[in-house]
């Protein structure tokens, strides 16, 4: 689904990636960890091309990232082609970013509204389904302001999937959230993997990671240091530094 | 805020002055004499005003008669010329703010651009149009134009002028003469909008910044195009903190309008100003068009309210009562203030 071969990036002259080759297989749950300004985050905002990449290659289910392959060039792809790519990935943010000028019910349609141009009696129904699915279903007409940030949360990632995403994003969900709402949205994210949508998770929830994820990826200094199966990296960590984070975090 | 008679006092937790019940005593509330003294004097200086502002009369040229001649005043106020004027006046403050609201867009997503060539060209354009004062733009519309440019020539003939040649019936539609076309109405309405355009880019463009990054990278990540993000999730957040100034700007332009009087305007200022040319009751005209900018304003000023208010919804938990539901909340709270519950209550904020 993902694939990731010798990726740069670079923010003018800091050096956040230097070489990422990794592999997302369809269904898989993958879990980023590390030390913050690793280059975690970077790496994911790379995949849906909120960052440009600056070398290697990086493509979702079989097609480049922001290019199109013709003969022996690259060409950039323009902004409509951009955004239909995006459309079909989906992605949640730290900080929810929830539309806080629209109602929970407007938020979740927006996407399939605006963007698909679907009709708006079919969005409400569906997006009725996912708000019932992330335990909400009381909330429709709420604003944002008026949810805690679990809830946000929550409503975040019904957004995300009204776009029907082949595959999921999820930038650090929990790390802004009050330590006891943290649980509900662990909750809709593991029934998320149950149902086998692919996943990738930047996350500190090391029980999380060693629960639901199927690889788990440690990042450091912009390089992956280790990677495999959760609980032989996350209990058995062959490479120094892993262990030292892990000793750190657990 | 005065004082409140009687009120229980706070529960005290170990009162000293051992005997009695604390919840039972009287509560001598805090003097404010200053404030009294303060409301005396503005009561004062009230009367005074209302005194010389209704009452008082003074002898002009022989003749005693009222100070401000409210009797002359309403003989104008809606005098069929005067009406005019207010026409005029309302027209060019619509059609200035509205294409300078618009004009403001297009300069503030201009400047925004990554493109230099963009941005550079509304930076200029900015520094044109806050670089002069206002008047001597719309002095440059009026007479300049036709000095400048006597023949105004429109479509092919300007970039080509080989085809008007060929095209003699095009040449002789487009063509026009630069006195008839431009009016006074149309050089005024110009010269403001396109003055008023470079205001609001920079309060347009300080709305747009204001909105969280996050939003566009959540509309991003949704598929949504530049475009829909501006009009949809950033312009609606935007406009939060782009109405108040812009009811300024709007309240501004209401007045600013009197200035197209220089370039033979007939707006509400002028057209008092042609009756006292004519009567010279020079100070009662201006006084009816005072009334008239006061109105307006105060129209303007509720209606600001009420988009702001518009506004607020998802920004602010609870919205500000409107003017009607504070009238309201204050007779039922008149109608419970003597309600005996009082004693039972321990303590009441001071604010209730």
């Amino acid at each position: 689904m993902v694939e990731a071969r010798n990726v740069h990036k670079a923010f003018g002259r800091l050096e956040v990636l230097k070489g990422i080759d990794m592999i997302v297989r369809r269904g898989q749950v993958l879990c980023l960890i590390g030390p913050s300004g690793s280059g975690k985050s970077t790496f994911l905002r790379c995949i849906n091309h909120l960052e440009k990449i600056d070398g290697g290659q990086l493509s979702v289910d079989g097609e480049l990232v922001g290019y199109r392959q013709q003969g022996k060039s690259l060409y950039e792809l323009k902004d409509n082609e951009v955004c239909r790519k995006r459309a079909e990935i989906g992605m949640v943010f730290q900080r929810f970013n929830l539309f806080p000028h629209m109602s929970v019910l407007d938020n979740i349609t927006s996407g399939p509204m605006w963007v698909k141009r679907a009709s708006g009696g079919p969005s409400k129904d569906r997006a009725r389904q996912l708000l019932d699915r992330v335990g909400l279903a009381d909330k429709v007409d709420a604003y944002p302001n008026q949810l805690s940030g679990g809830q946000q949360q929550r409503v975040a990632i019904a957004r995300a999937l009204a776009m029907d995403p082949k595959l999921m994003l999820f930038d650090e969900p929990t790390s802004a959230l009050d330590p006891e709402l943290v649980g509900d949205v662990l909750d809709v994210m593991r029934s998320l993997a149950e149902d086998g949508m692919t996943m990738i998770v930047v996350t500190h929830e090391i029980g999380f990671a060693r629960e639901v994820g199927d690889t788990v990826v440690f990042m450091d200094g912009g390089v992956v240091v280790e990677q495999g199966d959760p609980v032989q990296v996350l209990t058995d960590p062959q490479h120094e530094r892993t262990q030292s984070f892990l000793a750190k975090v657990l | 805020m005065t004082e409140p008679p009687h009120r229980p006092a706070p529960p005290q937790v170990g009162a000293s002055g051992g005997s009695g019940d604390p919840s039972t005593m009287k509560v001598v509330p805090v003097r404010h004499p200053w404030r009294w003294v303060a409301s005396a004097v503005i009561v004062v200086l009230l009367v005074m005003l209302v005194n010389t502002l209704l009452f008082s009369s003074v002898t002009r040229g022989g003749v005693r008669q009222g100070r401000f001649q409210w009797r002359v005043v309403g003989h104008y106020l809606f005098a069929p010329s005067v009406l005019r004027g207010v026409v005029v006046t309302l027209e060019l403050t619509v059609i200035a703010m509205v294409a300078g609201v618009l004009i403001g867009i297009i300069l503030a997503v201009m400047r925004l651009s990554p493109n230099r060539l963009l941005s550079g060209t509304a930076w200029v354009y900015i520094w044109f149009f806050r670089g002069t004062p206002v008047l001597v733009q719309l002095f440059f519309w009026y007479v300049g134009i036709s000095y400048l440019y006597p023949r105004l020539t429109f479509g092919a003939s300007i970039a080509v002028p080989h085809y008007t040649v060929h095209l003699p019936f095009w040449q002789s539609l487009f063509t026009v003469n630069a006195t008839t076309l431009v009016t006074s109405f149309l050089a005024g309405a110009l010269g403001l909008s396109l003055n008023e355009g470079a205001y609001m880019s920079e309060i347009v463009r300080a709305g747009i910044i204001s909105v969280d990054e996050g939003q566009t990278e959540a509309a991003a990540s949704l598929g949504m195009s530049k475009g829909l993000t501006l009009r949809r999730v950033v312009l609606p957040q935007a406009m939060r903190v782009i109405i108040p100034p812009t009811g300024n700007e709007t309240i501004s332009m209401l007045k600013t309008t009197s200035l197209v009087s220089v370039i033979a305007g007939v707006d509400l200022f002028q057209s008092t100003q042609n009756i006292s040319n004519t009567n010279y009751e020079i100070v009662p005209l201006l006084t009816v068009a005072s009334l008239w900018y006061l109105f307006f304003t105060s129209v303007m000023t509720i209606g600001q309210f009420y988009v702001e208010r518009h506004y607020a919804r998802g920004a602010t938990r609870a919205l500000p009562p409107t003017p009607l539901q504070r009238l309201r909340a204050g007779l039922r709270h008149q109608r419970v203030r003597p309600a005996p519950a009082l004693t039972e209550v321990p303590w009441v904020a001071p604010h209730d």
